[in-house]
């Protein structure tokens, strides 16, 4: 499952659509397992009539840890060494969102042979709602 | 946020954090499964440091029974004078990781203020940004996670565009 150094070169893509029609639900059970029960993600009423948002929207966390997922499928498990990422736009309930990896450059690092990514996450309008980095071990 | 934090990891949190980011990946729940691969045991998903906040005593975006909370019961906010901030998102989240996490470890998450400084948006208003930064160390006192949060608060809420 792991990628291989001299398999890869800059420019070389994977992407995933990370989620099809984000449901509510998806966001209590991310409030449950995370800890942050904010009502931004959870409570429509407070959203709508108390905090001026049109209802409730993702969690960051929730947007990262979706684009993790297309991360992980792509290098492998356990093989993460650092990841990054900047929020750009708010997620909503019904959105759908493509993950996607650009090879950046593929180098030695500590005796290992690594691989720096860029990633980026956009919703179903081409909107980009996640901007990112990633570095992962890879096979020589 | 309390300066030190005690993180027990645990399998079945581990498979709830999967289950809701939509990973199905075995890795995070079957321990056979787990034992035929380059790890070897069962890992924590990328993101699942940030599940801190389950073990942070103070944390306030956790409702509690004797508290009042600024979420919705009979009205739109349990808040009396609903503060005119909107609340902190989060801007950015960056992890290092120096070891995988398994079911068993006793993390010692210790919690540093980073830098702060202010932007100003044409969507937002003026926007406030705060660093954090957090160490998880195990229970041998390695360094396992270094995580670097941003969270921002903003004047007013979010334009849709």
């Amino acid at each position: 499952m792991a990628l291989n150094a001299s398999q890869l070169k800059e420019g070389d893509t994977h992407q995933e659509i990370v989620v099809d029609d984000l449901t509510r639900t998806q966001l209590v059970m991310y409030s449950g397992a995370s800890g942050d029960y904010n009502p931004l993600h959870t409570d429509d009423l407070y959203c709508k009539e108390a905090a001026g948002y049109p209802g409730v929207f993702a969690h960051g966390m929730l947007s990262m840890g979706l684009t993790g997922k297309m991360l992980t499928n792509y290098v492998g498990d356990g093989r993460l060494k650092k990841y990054g990422v900047r929020f750009t736009n708010q997620v909503w309930p019904g959105d759908t969102l493509t993950a996607k990896a650009t090879v950046v450059e593929v180098r030695e690092e500590g005796g290992e042979q690594v691989v720096d990514l860029m990633l980026e996450t956009t919703n179903q309008d081409g909107k980009t709602v996640v901007t990112g980095s990633a570095t992962a071990r890879v096979d020589p | 946020m309390s300066d030190e934090i005690k993180m027990p990891v645990e399998g079945s949190h581990i498979m709830m954090f999967a289950r809701s980011v939509g990973d199905e990946n075995p890795i995070y729940h079957d321990e056979e499964y787990a034992k035929t691969t380059e790890v070897g045991h069962v890992i924590a998903p990328p993101t699942f440091p940030r599940a801190v906040a389950q073990f942070d005593p103070d944390y306030f975006l956790r409702w509690r029974p004797s508290q009042s909370w600024f979420g919705s019961g009979k009205n739109p906010t349990g808040l009396t004078e609903p503060s005119k901030s909107t609340g902190g998102l989060h801007a950015e989240q960056h992890f290092e990781y120096h070891r995988q996490l398994k079911p068993g470890d006793k993390l010692t998450v210790t919690v540093k203020p980073g830098k702060t400084w202010e932007k100003e948006s044409k969507r937002a208003g003026k926007l406030m940004f705060t660093e954090t930064i957090q160490e998880y160390r195990d229970q041998n006192g390695e360094l396992v996670i270094t995580s670097r949060g941003v969270g921002v608060k903003t004047e007013r809420p979010v334009e849709q565009s």
